[in-house]
C-alpha cells in the first residue's frame, strides 16, 4: 500500500482535531481534538519514517507520545481547577485576560 | 609663632566646627569657648607681630607652604600662608576687634535661644577672614573669600524667620556672586598669563605682561572688589544687611569683610602698577561710591542703614586711595585699621542704644540718650569725632592722609579726586552730626513704652576699648609715620609727591568743612525739633532715602530682563525639549492601547490565530519553495 495515503490521513486527522479546538466550547472535547492532533502528527511522522527507511521519525514519535502524556495530566488538571472554581468547562467562559 | 600663624585660622575653625557638632549640648558654654578661640586667634597674631618686629624690615615676610592642594600638572597650587606686615596688620585686626565684638555678643545675644548656633558662625567667619588674608596665593585668597561669603550671608540671614531678613541674605549672596565672578575672571586670565596664581610668581612676572592683559586682570579684580566691599555699583546689597544682628554689622559689615575689597586691591599692587587706566577706574569707583554713600547717609533714619551708608561712603575712601597707586596704599590701609576701630565702636554703641530702646532703629524716636546711657554715649561721641577726622582723633590722621594724596597728580586727577574727597569730608561730618545728634541730643521723642537703660559691662567694656582705639590709634600710629614704614615691604617706597594745593591749604579747607557740616547738623537736628515722622522732602531727599532707586534700576535693568530670559527657557524647555519626548511617549502608548486589543481573553480566538499563522508559514514555505 502506497504509504502516502497515511500522510493524507494524517492530515484529515489534523483537521479534524484542529475544527474541535476551534469549535467546540467544552473543554474537554476541545482536549480531545488537541489529542487527535497529536496523534496525527504522529501517524505523519511514523509514515515519513517509512518512506525514507530511516527510523528518526518513529523515535520522534516516541517523544511525542511521552510529551502527549505528560500533557494529559496538565491539561486534565487545569480543566479541574476550572471546574471548581467556576462550575463551567466551558472555554469561552474565562476571559479574564482580555485586554 | 610668625611659623605657626596657621594656628589663628585653626583655633576658631576648630571651634566653629565643634559648636556646631555639638548642639544644643555645648549651649552652656559654647559662647564662651567662642571668645577663646577668637582670644587665641589673637594671641597668635600678637605674637607673630612680636617676632617680626624683631627682624629687620626687608626680612619680615614668611611664607609657609602647609601642603599641596593641586597638584596637577601646569596648575600647582600649594597652601601656602603668607605672613607680611600687611597680612599680620589685617590678622591684629580681626581679631582684636573680632574677641571685643565676640565678648559683646554674649551680653547681646544672651536672650537668644541660639547664641550658640551664633557663636559658631562668628568663628567661622573669623577663621574665614584669615584665611583670606593670609593666604598665598589667589586661588586660596578665594576660598576664604567665599568663606566670608557664606558666613556672612548664614548671620545676614540669622533671624531668618523673618522672610525679608531671609530675602536680605540672598540678596547680599546673590549680588557677592557677581563680583565673585569677576575674581574667578581675574584668576582665570592670570593663570593664562603667567602660568601660577601665588602672588610671589604673580609679582615677579607682572611687569613683563602687556597692558591691556593687566588692565583686564585689574577691571575683573576691581569688580570682585566692589561685590565684597559694596561698592558702586554693587553697594545695594549692603544697606539691607543690616538684617543681621547687630554685632555681625559691626564685625562683618563694617570692620572686617567689607574691606576685603581694598586688601585685594592693594594685594594685587602689581597687576595695577601696570594698569594705569584700570588704577583710575579704582580711584572714580572709590570716589562714586564715597559721595554716593554720604549722600545716603544723609537721608536715612534708620540708625543701623545710615552707619551702612556712612561705611560704604568710608570704603569708597580707602578704595579711592587704593586708586591712587602706591602714594595711597599705605594710607588706604591706614583708614581701613582706624575705620575698622570707630565704625565697629560706633556699631556696638548703636547696638547698645538698640537694646535699651526695645529694638527701635528710627532715629526720629531716639533723642536725649545721653543723660540715659552716658557711657555709650561717650564711646560714641569719641568715634563720631573720629569719623569727622576732628584732631587728633584716629580719623584725623588717616583720612587727612587719603585727602592730601587725592591731590596728588597731574591733569584734571588731583582737582576731581581731591575735590571730591574734600567735600566727602564734609558730607561726612553732616550726616555722623546729624545721626549723633539726632540719637544723644535734642528733646526725647520716645516711644511711651520705652525706658532707656545703660546695657551691661560685658556690653559696654568693648565699647570703651574701642573708644579709646578711636581715639589715640591714628595718633600713635601716625607719628613718625610708623604705620607707613611697617607696611613698606608690602606696599614699596614712594617719594614724597607735593599736591596740586599747599598742604595746609588743604587741612584748613578740610577741617573748615567738617566744622560746616557739624554746626550745620547741630542747627538742624540738635538745637531746632526733629519731627516725629519724616517731613515729605524734596526730590532729591527722597532719592537718597531710596538710595538711589539703586534696587529700582537693578530690577529694571537686571532682574526683569533676567527673568524673561529664564522664564523663556523655561517654557522653551517644557514645550521643546520636553514636548518632544512626551510626544514620542505618548505615540508608543496609544500604539499599546491599540496592540492590546487583540488580546481577547478568548482561548479558541488564540487557537485560530496560531493556527492561521501556522498555515500561512507553510503556504510560504510551499509556494515559496524556500
Amino acid at each position: 500500500m502506497n504509504p502516502m495515503n497515511y500522510v493524507i490521513l494524517a492530515a484529515i486527522l489534523f483537521s479534524i482535531g484542529a475544527a474541535a479546538v476551534l469549535l467546540r466550547r467544552n473543554a474537554i472535547v476541545a482536549f480531545m481534538g488537541v489529542e487527535l492532533m497529536l496523534n496525527a502528527a504522529n501517524l505523519a511522522l511514523v509514515a515519513f519514517s517509512r518512506i525514507h527507511g530511516e527510523l528518526d521519525g518513529q523515535i520522534m514519535a516516541f517523544f511525542v507520545m511521552v510529551v502527549a502524556a505528560a500533557e494529559v495530566v496538565v491539561g486534565l488538571a487545569i480543566i479541574i481547577a476550572v471546574f471548581r472554581a467556576r462550575q463551567t468547562i466551558s472555554l469561552d467562559e474565562p476571559a479574564e485576560l482580555k485586554g | 609663632m610668625q611659623s605657626l600663624i596657621w594656628l589663628a585660622i585653626a583655633l576658631p575653625l576648630a571651634s566653629a566646627a565643634v559648636l556646631l557638632c555639638l548642639g544644643r549640648r555645648a549651649d552652656a558654654w559654647g559662647h564662651w569657648m567662642g571668645v577663646a578661640a577668637s582670644g587665641g586667634a589673637f594671641l597668635v597674631g600678637l605674637g607673630a607681630l612680636i617676632e617680626m618686629l624683631g627682624k629687620p624690615a626687608e626680612e619680615r615676610a614668611l611664607d609657609t607652604t602647609l601642603y599641596t592642594f593641586i597638584p596637577g600638572g601646569d596648575l600647582h597650587v600649594d597652601v601656602g600662608l603668607l605672613a607680611d606686615p600687611l597680612s599680620i596688620t589685617f590678622v591684629l585686626l580681626i581679631t582684636f576687634v573680632g574677641t571685643l565684638i565676640h565678648v559683646y555678643s554674649v551680653a547681646y545675644m544672651e536672650h537668644d535661644k541660639d547664641r550658640r548656633r551664633f557663636f559658631a558662625y562668628l568663628n567661622l567667619f573669623v577663621a574665614a577672614m584669615l584665611l583670606l588674608v593670609l593666604a598665598d596665593s589667589y586661588l586660596l585668597l578665594f576660598v576664604g573669600w567665599e568663606g566670608v561669603g557664606v558666613a556672612s550671608y548664614l548671620l545676614i540671614g540669622f533671624w531668618n524667620y523673618k522672610p525679608e531678613y531671609a530675602t536680605a541674605a540672598n540678596k547680599a549672596f546673590v549680588v557677592n556672586r557677581i563680583g565673585d565672578i569677576g575674581l574667578i575672571i581675574a584668576m582665570g586670565i592670570m593663570f593664562t598669563t603667567f602660568g601660577a596664581l601665588d602672588f610671589a610668581t604673580i609679582g615677579e612676572l607682572a611687569g613683563n605682561a602687556s597692558t591691556a592683559t593687566l588692565t583686564a586682570a585689574g577691571l575683573a579684580l576691581l569688580l570682585a572688589a566692589c561685590g565684597k566691599s559694596a561698592q558702586f555699583p554693587l553697594q545695594s546689597w549692603l544697606g539691607d544687611a543690616m538684617a543681621g544682628p547687630t554685632p555681625v554689622s559691626a564685625l562683618i559689615h563694617a570692620a572686617t569683610m567689607v574691606t576685603a575689597g581694598v586688601y585685594l586691591i592693594v594685594r594685587s599692587a602689581p597687576i595695577f602698577e601696570g594698569a594705569p587706566n584700570a588704577q583710575v577706574v579704582v580711584a572714580i569707583v572709590g570716589a562714586i561710591t564715597l559721595t554716593l554713600g554720604a549722600l545716603i547717609g544723609m537721608a536715612k533714619d534708620d540708625i543701623k542703614k545710615a552707619l551702612a551708608a556712612s561705611t560704604m561712603s568710608q570704603i569708597g575712601y580707602m578704595m579711592l586711595a587704593a586708586g591712587l597707586g602706591p602714594v595711597g596704599y599705605a594710607f588706604a590701609i591706614f583708614h581701613l585699621i582706624t575705620h575698622g576701630f570707630f565704625k565697629a565702636g560706633m556699631f556696638l554703641g548703636a547696638g547698645s542704644v538698640m537694646h535699651a530702646m526695645n529694638d527701635q532703629v528710627d532715629m526720629r524716636r531716639f533723642g536725649a540718650l545721653k543723660g540715659a546711657m552716658v557711657v555709650t554715649w561717650v564711646t560714641f561721641g569719641l568715634g563720631w569725632l573720629a569719623i569727622l577726622g576732628v584732631p587728633p582723633f584716629s580719623g584725623y590722621w588717616s583720612k587727612d592722609k587719603i585727602i592730601e594724596s587725592a591731590f596728588v597728580g597731574e591733569g584734571w586727577q588731583p582737582w576731581v579726586f581731591g575735590l571730591t574727597a574734600l567735600i566727602g569730608a564734609g558730607l561726612t561730618a553732616f550726616y555722623m552730626s546729624r545721626l549723633f545728634f539726632m540719637t544723644f541730643h535734642g528733646k526725647a521723642r520716645w516711644t511711651d513704652e520705652v525706658h532707656p537703660h545703660e546695657s551691661p559691662a560685658l556690653m559696654t567694656v568693648p565699647m570703651i576699648i574701642l573708644a579709646v582705639g578711636s581715639a589715640f590709634l591714628g595718633l600713635i600710629l601716625a607719628t613718625g609715620d610708623r604705620f607707613t614704614t611697617w607696611l613698606e615691604p608690602v606696599t614699596g617706597h614712594v617719594e614724597h609727591h607735593e599736591p596740586v594745593l599747599p598742604v595746609a591749604v588743604i587741612v584748613a579747607l578740610t577741617l573748615i568743612l567738617v566744622a560746616l557740616g557739624a554746626v550745620g547738623a547741630w542747627f538742624k537736628y540738635g538745637r531746632a525739633e526733629v519731627p516725629q515722622e519724616a517731613p515729605s522732602a524734596s526730590l532729591a531727599t527722597i532719592t537718597a532715602r531710596n538710595d538711589f532707586f539703586q534696587d529700582s534700576v537693578n530690577r529694571a535693568v537686571f532682574q526683569r530682563p533676567g527673568q524673561h530670559v529664564t522664564r523663556t527657557l523655561v517654557y522653551a524647555d517644557a514645550a521643546i525639549v520636553d514636548g518632544a519626548v512626551n510626544k514620542q511617549a505618548r505615540g508608543w502608548s496609544s500604539l499599546g492601547s491599540a496592540s492590546r486589543k487583540l488580546q481577547t481573553g478568548q482561548v479558541r480566538s488564540y487557537a485560530a490565530t496560531m493556527l492561521v499563522g501556522l498555515v500561512i508559514v507553510i503556504a510560504v514555505i510551499v509556494v515559496g519553495g524556500l
